[in-house]
């Protein structure tokens, strides 16, 4: 059978791609559930593979004391910071969108932590203290807070007020993306609107939410992704230790991060549950 | 506009013909206006508000800048001195001067530089390429190669890296800039499939019609991407190569698991800064309460000194960044 020409073009302009995904994605990903599956140990002749089917796993469970408070920790901290971050570009975006003086300098600080925002900058301020509110007495914050939530909670929102430069830091990609839907969207929707009479209010939750809502779940994918791989994670500390641990070493680390994957797709999967287009029935 | 307010709320006192109630309505009718506004003339309220919030954030985000800033021109005595907050007694440079010898600059900076020049090039080349393939062409298969592209997106990396690192060690790749390059080259550089995405997203908003039109003259499928495609996508090549340099020149995790945990000399400005400390005790051995201390301010003007070529670049660039939404199309439809 002769290949339509087409196609030919067509696999020749993805074949970089598909070299890199097939040799750099797809069997490391084979491997690294093969490796979950055994005990390694490296060995003067090499390494040593010992089945132990799902031993692994079980381990990554009842022996390591990190991995559950710290996968506590961060499916917690990050279902607070995703809500914070996406409302926070969308506020910023809008307001960068209006018709402002100075449009131009205000873009440019709100996108400067994308250039300089990277681990080990990030760690040396939030070391120094720079990335908390200079003029916010936290004591008397978490005084109000523990008066209206329970113990576990006014802690976790106490610390959001403490990082909160460091969480908005992480919002500039989103700013990029929001500010990117909101020009797109016609004004003349809104002249419509406002002969009808609404007003800004009713055409925020009528015009602009409805039109931005893919947007939306593409920010929180992102979010929760950045979040998941970024340096200042502790569990990527946990694995990346245990990798080069002599005890435990790639299979042990193996399993733990596949059970990390699982978490993060998991959360993923509701993320996409709840915000996915769903086929309207009426047009809004 | 509040002059033009004022002389109409006068010249409504001062007409005669109108008595105080209808005088008073007027008044109030204006103020409400120059306050609330009316038509599509934003009010004075939402004006400020909007400023202040715009100030406001703005302020926060650069707060840990002038920080990183001040804190770095404080010599040992200002920063023991609490009545010094934001305006260091003296211009006190040394802290750079150490900070610079601390970070083996002039290495560190061909490091960074190599790291984050030669896999950016390599991987918008690709990135155009693979984008114009699933742009351009129907084939059999390509809507499963897609969403495997984005799979491969959302799929944590940890699960990658360490067949990755075996595979890499094996073939001796770690600790040479290969470790960087090859991926990029078959793009799975850093946030590949975000570039592959741009690209796709603007080639697909060329035209069909100028493709075929050069079809019917005699060009084959490499002038026309050549030709025509890429003149088209010079704005995506910016943006692209922009994001992609400064992701390579911020990453650390995988400079430091490829490069440090294999000798090598390679390093990078960032991988300088997360040792810094060890670093400056190697060389500044500390003595019982000595003079020699590592101190905030050091370590401040360190962080500076590794943010700075990016903060320059930005400065000179800021443009095409702030832009990109615009011509772009980053987000698609």
């Amino acid at each position: 059978m002769k290949l339509k020409r087409e196609t030919l073009y067509g696999y020749f302009f993805i074949l970089p791609w598909l070299v890199g995904f097939l040799g750099l994605v797809l069997y490391p990903m084979i491997q690294s559930f093969y490796y979950s599956l055994n005990s390694m140990r490296i060995t003067p002749t090499g390494l040593r593979f010992i089945y132990v089917g799902f031993n692994n796993y079980l381990d990554v469970w009842l022996q390591d004391m990190f991995f559950i408070t710290e996968l506590g920790g961060f499916a917690v901290d990050t279902l607070i910071r995703i809500p914070v971050i996406v409302v926070f570009a969308l506020v910023i975006a809008m307001l960068l969108n209006q018709d402002v003086k100075f449009k131009g300098l205000f873009r440019t600080i709100f996108f400067l932590p994308v250039i300089v925002a990277s681990g080990p900058v990030i760690n040396q301020l939030v070391d120094q203290g720079a990335t908390a509110i200079p003029m916010l007495n936290l004591d008397v914050v978490m005084n109000i807070l523990t008066m209206f939530l329970p113990n576990y909670l006014a802690e976790v929102v106490g610390g959001l007020f403490n990082q909160i430069i460091t969480i908005l830091w992480y919002s500039g990609v989103q700013i990029l993306l929001f500010l990117a839907a909101l020009q797109k969207i016609d004004p003349n929707l809104y002249e419509a609107a406002k002969i009808d009479g609404g007003s800004s209010w009713e055409c925020f939750w009528k015009i602009t939410l409805p039109t931005i809502k893919p947007i939306i779940l593409i920010n929180l994918v992102y979010t929760l992704i950045s979040l998941a791989n970024s340096g200042q994670n502790p569990i990527i500390d946990l694995i990346y230790a245990n990798m080069f641990n002599a005890t435990r070493g790639y299979g042990f680390a193996s399993a733990m991060a596949w059970m990390y994957a699982i978490l993060i797709t998991f959360m993923l999967a509701v993320i996409v549950l709840v915000f996915r287009e769903r086929k309207s029935k009426r047009f809004g | 506009m509040a002059d033009k307010g004022a002389t109409t709320v006068l010249r409504v006192i001062q007409n005669q013909d109108l008595d105080v109630k209808q005088k008073l309505r007027l008044i109030r009718l204006r103020a409400e206006h120059f306050f609330f506004g009316f038509n599509d003339r934003k009010g004075f309220l939402l004006k400020f508000v909007i400023y202040t919030l715009l100030l406001g954030i703005g302020f926060v985000y650069l707060y840990p800048m002038l920080y990183m800033f001040i804190t770095s021109m404080k010599s040992l005595s200002d920063l023991l001195d609490m009545a010094i907050n934001w305006i260091p007694s003296s211009v006190y440079l040394d802290n750079y001067n150490q900070a610079y010898q601390v970070m083996n600059i002039r290495p560190a900076l061909i490091g960074s530089m190599q790291i984050a020049l030669f896999p950016t090039v390599l991987q918008v080349i690709v990135a155009s390429l693979v984008g114009y393939g699933f742009a351009r062409f129907e084939f059999p298969l390509k809507k499963l190669w897609f969403a495997l592209m984005i799979f491969s997106f959302i799929i944590p990396p940890q699960i990658l890296m360490m067949p990755k690192y075996r595979l890499f060690s094996e073939i001796g790749l770690t600790g040479s800039l290969s470790a960087f390059t090859i991926p990029a080259a078959l793009g799975q550089g850093i946030n590949s499939t975000i570039f592959i995405l741009i690209f796709y997203q603007f080639f697909k908003q060329t035209p069909t019609s100028l493709y075929e039109a050069a079809e019917v003259d005699g060009a084959s499928q490499f002038t026309s991407f050549f030709k025509i495609a890429i003149p088209m996508a010079v704005p995506a090549f910016i943006v692209a190569f922009l994001f992609s340099f400064v992701w390579y020149w911020n990453e650390t995790y995988l400079t430091s698991l490829f490069l440090t945990s294999s000798s090598t000399d390679i390093t990078t400005i960032l991988l300088q800064l997360q040792s810094f400390e060890q670093n400056y005790e190697a060389l500044y051995p500390s003595t019982e309460a000595g003079p020699n201390r590592i101190n905030e301010g050091i370590k401040m003007a360190g962080t500076m000194l590794s943010i700075l070529p990016l903060l320059i670049t930005y400065f000179f660039l800021q443009r095409y960044f702030v832009e990109s939404v615009d011509n772009t199309g980053i987000t698609g439809e």
